[in-house]
């Protein structure tokens, strides 16, 4: 029966937390991943993952419990307080954003990495599972973390909701939103910040290297599809959203699937098939639209050069003997054209 | 110190040195993020290769390893060709989907093989004197050969790299092929990764390939001291990490990366010219040498003029040009301090030399 499955989703306490948590992750993920893509910011979901981790630790030696909201708010100083170094460098000297970027996900993540083998070496178990924070431990999902992530995701929605015109702006016209006097620096700060939360909602499902993908691929798949901001925040999340489930499912079902990789094979798959064969933008289409055009600038070109030898004279020094190649007739509507290719 | 910490020592400078070489080019040219991007990938290569030749310490890993870096290169351009997806996004698509593909790969089929996913990002420095070949430790030998292949690749193709690297135009139009040279770099940086991340894990290779030339970046404006000096701060990354992560018992390649940080902002506060201090200082003189102009060519305007008895006076330029007080003060002091004012009582007059910069000032 096929109904076995679907109600093993709602009554596997296991599957049913995996499930819902990749279905948050998936939207909240997807939906500003819209806007990374939109604002060049597609590496910084990998950056702020990497750099949260230090803020992982600090949060959890501070408070010394594995409750997910602190370390939630810990690994959001530390991506903000990374991405300001980001700025200072990129703003201070001739240090490129890519250096920028790679310096600070490196560092941060390496200094999280010692910082988190003190805290292992230190006595008492409540440090256990830290370590899935950097890799990511999806069916460790207990239902404290899914309704932390869907407390924070609707937080994150409502933001969006409520700033709809402003973000949109900042996203599409910098300058522009200067000069209406929009307070740029300070929502540019929240958009960021918000992009920061939809990374560490996400780290503890499918890990560090792998959300990085969830920032990206979601909105890069919507854009393909859409050239309007709300379409494709809304395709973003449901992409996002799809993937998710996809992976959770996937992996509590196939034995031995880990779920964060199947999530993002899922999501890059969703890419090529945008990439491929969305309308208008499909590269399948363009392609075609290319064919097509040869074909008929080819045809052109052949009219032009006909009715340029039909008003050539005949050449007389032409042996007798051999046959005069036979004028093809321009019709009167081909003659048109050709001229009209003539003329730009 | 025993032969152990020798040894360990020994691998980490030349990791430092090795990874230090194609990430100053790396930085230059603007792709740092390629490290992140192939140092995950290269665990495509090599699950890929265990697959074929069936032996984790077969050498020809490495080619696999190599090619796998460059297979993520070219998929991210031909991402890049479709003109539907920026760069920063291209690489972000690729790494994650490679690296998802050969941890799936792992978790199928050789979950009892030292292939885990930690060991990939976190590296065991520790382990490297166990790991023998004859009398030396194989990290020694790989990463001794790794480096001595990037030494000789830079001497033999630094004026190419150099060209490419400031002038892409110019190098292609002299026959260059930009291209060729790009995948050149990248295999360069595939391989160091693969035979660096056995040892230190992939973080300490993006950190030693991009943080130590980021600080020489700072600090030279010559390619060739450029390289010398990320080799020196790399290596003094990895040495001064290691006895940091021993004093504090913690992990070596996290406390080394966590160095070449620290390194770096030392270098950012205080590097000479581009330092942040250097250019706070800069930033301060600039604005005193301005004030004192300002007040040069203010003093030579109404000089023998009959408003000279109340314009040229302290309390006017607060007045006038909107100076606070404080600054009005010690502009004056500066300006009588380099002999251009002197000053009676109230009143401000110009010294012969004092008339003669205001002058030249106007003239300029």
């Amino acid at each position: 029966m096929n109904g076995f499955d679907l109600s093993l989703i709602f009554l596997d306490y296991t599957i049913r937390n995996v499930v819902l948590g990749a279905l948050v992750l998936g939207i909240v993920s997807g939906t500003l991943s819209a806007f990374a893509v939109l604002r060049k910011q597609s590496l910084l979901g990998d950056t702020m993952s990497h750099a949260a981790l230090p803020g992982v630790i600090i949060a959890f030696l501070i408070t010394g419990v594995r409750a997910p909201l602190p370390l939630l708010i810990g690994a959001m100083i530390a991506g903000w307080i990374g991405t300001l170094i980001m700025r200072l460098i990129t703003a201070e000297t001739r240090i490129k954003q890519d250096s920028a970027q790679g310096l600070v996900l490196s560092v941060f993540f390496g200094f999280g990495m010692a910082l988190l083998s003190w805290v292992t070496r230190q006595p008492g178990a409540e440090h256990s599972g830290l370590d899935n924070f950097l890799f990511g431990q999806a069916a460790a999902t207990v239902a404290e973390d899914v309704q932390t992530m869907a407390m924070v995701g609707i937080l994150v929605l409502m933001l969006i909701v409520v700033f709809w015109k402003e973000f949109k702006l900042i996203s599409f016209d910098m300058q522009y939103a200067k000069t209406l006097g929009l307070r740029v620096g300070l929502m540019d700060v929240l958009l960021t910040t918000l992009i920061v939360v939809a990374v560490v909602v996400g780290l503890q499902m499918v890990g560090v290297v792998l959300m990085s993908a969830m920032i990206v691929a979601p909105g890069v798949a919507a854009r393909q599809w859409t050239n309007r901001l709300g379409v494709m925040i809304g395709l973003s999340a449901m992409f996002g959203a799809a993937a998710g489930v996809t992976g959770a499912l996937v992996s509590s079902t196939a034995l031995n699937m880990p779920t964060g990789p199947v999530i993002v094979l899922a999501i890059s798959a969703i890419v090529v098939v945008s990439l491929l064969f969305a309308p208008e933008r499909g590269v399948i289409w363009e392609h075609i639209r290319q064919l097509r055009r040869r074909g008929v600038l080819h045809a052109q070109i052949a009219r032009q050069r006909l009715i340029t030898d039909s008003k050539r004279p005949a050449i007389s020094s032409q042996p007798a003997n051999q046959p005069v190649a036979q004028p093809i007739p321009v019709q009167s509507g081909g003659s048109a054209n050709a001229k009209g290719v003539l003329k730009p | 110190m025993t032969q152990f910490q020798i040894e360990i020592q020994l691998v980490a400078v030349l990791v430092a040195a090795a990874c230090a070489i194609p990430g100053v080019f790396l930085v230059l040219r603007r792709v740092a993020l390629m490290s992140d991007a192939i140092s995950h990938t290269v665990l495509f290569g090599i699950v890929i290769g265990f697959f074929i030749l069936k032996d984790i310490n077969n050498p020809l890993l490495i080619l696999f390893a190599a090619g796998a870096g460059v297979l993520t290169v070219s998929l991210s351009e031909l991402l890049l060709r479709t003109g539907r997806v920026r760069e920063d996004a291209a690489i972000g698509l690729v790494f994650p989907a490679l690296f998802s593909i050969a941890v799936i790969l792992i978790t199928q089929n050789f979950q009892n093989i030292h292939l885990d996913v930690d060991a990939v990002l976190l590296g065991e420095l520790a382990f490297a004197p166990f790991n023998r070949v004859g009398d030396v430790p194989r990290g020694v030998v790989v990463m001794g050969i790794i480096l001595l292949i990037n030494i000789v690749l830079i001497g033999l193709f630094y004026k190419e790299l150099k060209l490419a690297t400031f002038d892409t135009g110019m190098a292609a139009a002299l026959g260059f092929s930009p291209a060729l040279i790009h995948y050149g770099l990248m295999t360069s940086v595939s391989v160091t990764a693969v035979g660096a991340f056995d040892h230190v894990g992939s973080i300490l290779v993006i950190a030693l390939m991009i943080a130590p030339p980021a600080a020489a970046y700072l600090l030279t404006d010559r390619l060739g001291r450029m390289l010398v000096y990320s080799v020196i701060i790399g290596a003094a990354s990895a040495i001064s990490g290691y006895w940091v992560a021993r004093e504090l018992n913690v992990n070596i390649s996290g406390t080394m990366a966590t160095m070449a940080g620290v390194l770096f902002v030392i270098v950012l506060l205080t590097a000479p010219e581009r330092g942040l201090v250097a250019r706070a200082i800069q930033r301060k003189r600039r604005g005193e040498r301005f004030a004192v102009e300002m007040l040069l060519v203010h003093l030579k305007r109404h000089e023998y003029t009959s408003e000279a008895a109340s314009e040229n006076t302290i309390n006017h330029l607060v007045e006038e040009l909107n100076w606070k007080p404080k600054l009005a003060q010690a502009t004056v002091q500066r300006a009588a301090r380099q002999g251009w004012i002197e000053r009676r009582r109230d009143a401000l007059t110009l010294t012969e030399s004092g008339r003669q910069t205001a002058v030249n000032l106007l003239a300029r």
